[in-house]
């Protein structure tokens, strides 16, 4: 034996076994845009395994619906997806009015359908342009934050509130929009295609772009389905599901617009995806403009739910009656059970309550979308890099008010 | 049973699990059966792997708590048909001593978090879940808070007078 050679068998040959490193990713990190915690395995900047942990802006809304009135609900879903609250607010009075079988006016519905498609427009907004902050193009956020914030000041025209909007009442409006409303709106439409297609230009076909984002996170069709995907992110998997089409609430069934799917499901299709919506909802709202019935007033007849304008307050017995009902909550509703859903900007936001006649919901429970599809984030991002997982967090659109309810 | 397709799925359920389906009504159009809680795994295999009902997502898993009753705890399912847009909800109520369901992880993946949250708030402990860890809450806590013997007010609190407005 040699001298080389026996100096080689002295040489310790380091063990196999990979040690993987543990890192944290959130709960409160920039790039997680929100409070969510995930311990990921690593192997390098390869992910291993991730671990969500969940819950950190819980605040029990569920248990305060129990004490509440229902009218008094309707500030708690405001909180669910904050970006767009008027969705969940309009979700919760449909809710409630299928229970007590109230007939909403056309002109109403299609208030209604206004409302939530521009909120609708302010999600996908936030959701598309964050997307392109994640892959380094800052200039795309803070263009299209601008319009953004023309839809809140046309919330803040009709409700005076912006972000938590409590909009709305039980069979309808609590009044009637003004005319600037209107002009806001009109305004907003003519404007807003304009700038998305600028945001468009820079980011659908840019090369940079189209390298970080496709087959980034994808998830294929049967396994969204599985895992209870709705709304944008299904639909990217190639499943044209919407709630909009499948079971139309507030008159959607008038308007004219198609479902844009994707096919690999992975973040540049949940891109696209969103922005197609964006179009189909401005054409939405110059639908429901141009049919606006002029006749059928701002509410529904629902004197248990709806305030009597002040000056029969004084004047009408009845009218002094329902306002201290309402005022100190003690409208009932029959007895009974409901699920109603509406399309909620990330997917089929649904109420299911049940009322033993009393003064409060028995029971509600909220089926939160975001709740439901990021439990398939391990997945996703299993096998991908760390930067990828940044990318897929916010193309998912995971907001932690409606994780966490 | 007003609608056809509810009247459907109601007499293929009771062709094949007839002793365990324990009342059937229709509320605001939805189909909402009570079923025995051994056979629910069953049940909802057969209406998901059927071609004819073909419940092939998973909407909603909740939890609900009557006390006075004897059988005290529920589990609330809602199912959706895609293809032929139907949906159904299936009920099973068992006692709190017996608060053990089986899992339908392997059925859906996405009722993992929804049992997790179930298990948190109501206590239902669900057989074969990969992994039943509270979810929302912390993990030292000691209550199930959705039950309804846990009051959303601080019962020890003596500013505020019941006596005024009953609640």
């Amino acid at each position: 034996m040699s001298q080389l050679e026996k100096n080689n068998t002295d040489i310790i040959i380091p063990s196999q076994e990979k040690e993987y490193s543990i890192l944290n990713l959130g709960p409160t990190h920039p790039a997680t845009h929100g409070i969510f915690q995930n311990i990921l395995k690593m192997d390098g900047e390869i992910i291993m395994d991730a671990q969500p942990t969940i819950g950190y802006i819980h605040r029990a809304f569920e248990k305060l619906a129990e004490r509440r009135p229902y009218n008094q609900i309707t500030p708690i879903t405001d909180r669910l997806n904050y970006c767009s609250s008027p969705i969940n607010n309009v979700g919760w009075h449909l809710t409630v009015e299928k229970l007590i079988g109230a007939q909403i006016p056309k002109r109403v519905e299609y208030m209604r359908v206004i409302l939530m498609e521009l909120s609708r427009i302010a999600d996908h907004i936030v959701c598309d342009a964050v997307i392109g902050v994640d892959t380094g193009a800052l200039t795309g956020f803070v263009y299209l934050f601008q319009q953004r914030e023309h839809i809140y000041e046309i919330f803040e025209e009709m409700c005076g509130a912006r972000l938590t909007t409590n909009i709305g009442r039980i069979g309808g409006f609590e009044r009637e929009w003004s005319n600037k409303v209107w002009e806001k709106i009109e305004k907003f439409v003519n404007n807003f295609p304009k700038a998305l297609e600028e945001f468009e230009n820079l980011l659908v076909r840019n090369r940079i772009f189209m390298d970080r984002t496709i087959n980034c996170g994808p998830i294929s069709a049967e396994r969204a389905l599985s895992y209870g995907f709705t709304g944008p992110n299904l639909r990217a998997a190639g499943v044209d599901y919407d709630v909009r089409v499948m079971t139309p609430y507030s008159s959607y069934q008038d308007f004219e617009f198609t479902i844009p799917v994707g096919t690999q499901g992975d973040t540049y299709d949940r891109f696209m995806v969103r922005l197609e919506e964006m179009k189909q909802s401005i054409s939405i709202i110059k639908q429901a403009i141009q049919k606006m019935p002029t006749e059928g007033g701002f509410h529904a007849d629902v004197p248990d739910f709806y305030l009597p304008p002040k000056e029969e307050v004084y004047n009408n017995m009845e009218a002094l009656i329902y306002h201290f009902k309402i005022v100190m909550g003690e409208s009932t509703i029959p007895k009974g059970e409901v699920y109603n859903c509406v399309e909620g900007a990330n997917g089929e936001l649904g109420y299911y309550l049940v009322s033993d006649g009393g003064r409060t919901p028995y029971r509600l429970h909220f089926r939160r979308p975001c709740f439901i599809y990021y439990q398939a984030y391990p997945e996703m991002i299993k096998g991908g890099l760390l930067s990828d997982a940044i990318l897929t967090m916010s193309s998912m659109n995971v907001i932690a008010g409606e994780l966490d309810a | 049973m007003e609608n056809e397709l509810n009247k459907k799925v109601l007499e293929q359920l009771i062709k094949v699990f007839s002793d365990d389906i324990k009342s059937a009504e229709e509320s605001y159009g939805m189909l909402s059966v009570t079923v025995s809680k051994n056979k629910i795994y069953a049940i909802i295999k057969f209406l998901k792997e059927n071609t004819e009902t073909n419940f092939n997502f998973l909407t909603d898993l909740t939890g609900i708590h009557y006390p006075d009753s004897k059988e005290d705890l529920g589990v609330i399912y809602h199912l959706h048909n895609f293809y032929k847009n139907h949906r159904i909800r299936l009920k099973i109520f068992f006692s709190t001593q017996d608060s053990y369901v089986d899992s339908i992880v392997d059925l859906y993946s996405g009722a993992n978090w929804m049992e997790r949250e179930t298990f948190d708030f109501f206590g239902i402990h669900f057989k074969g879940h990969p992994n039943l860890t509270r979810i929302l809450n912390m993990e030292d806590m000691l209550i199930h808070p959705l039950r309804k013997e846990f009051p959303l007010e601080d019962q020890s609190r003596k500013d505020k007078n019941d006596a005024m407005f009953g609640r």
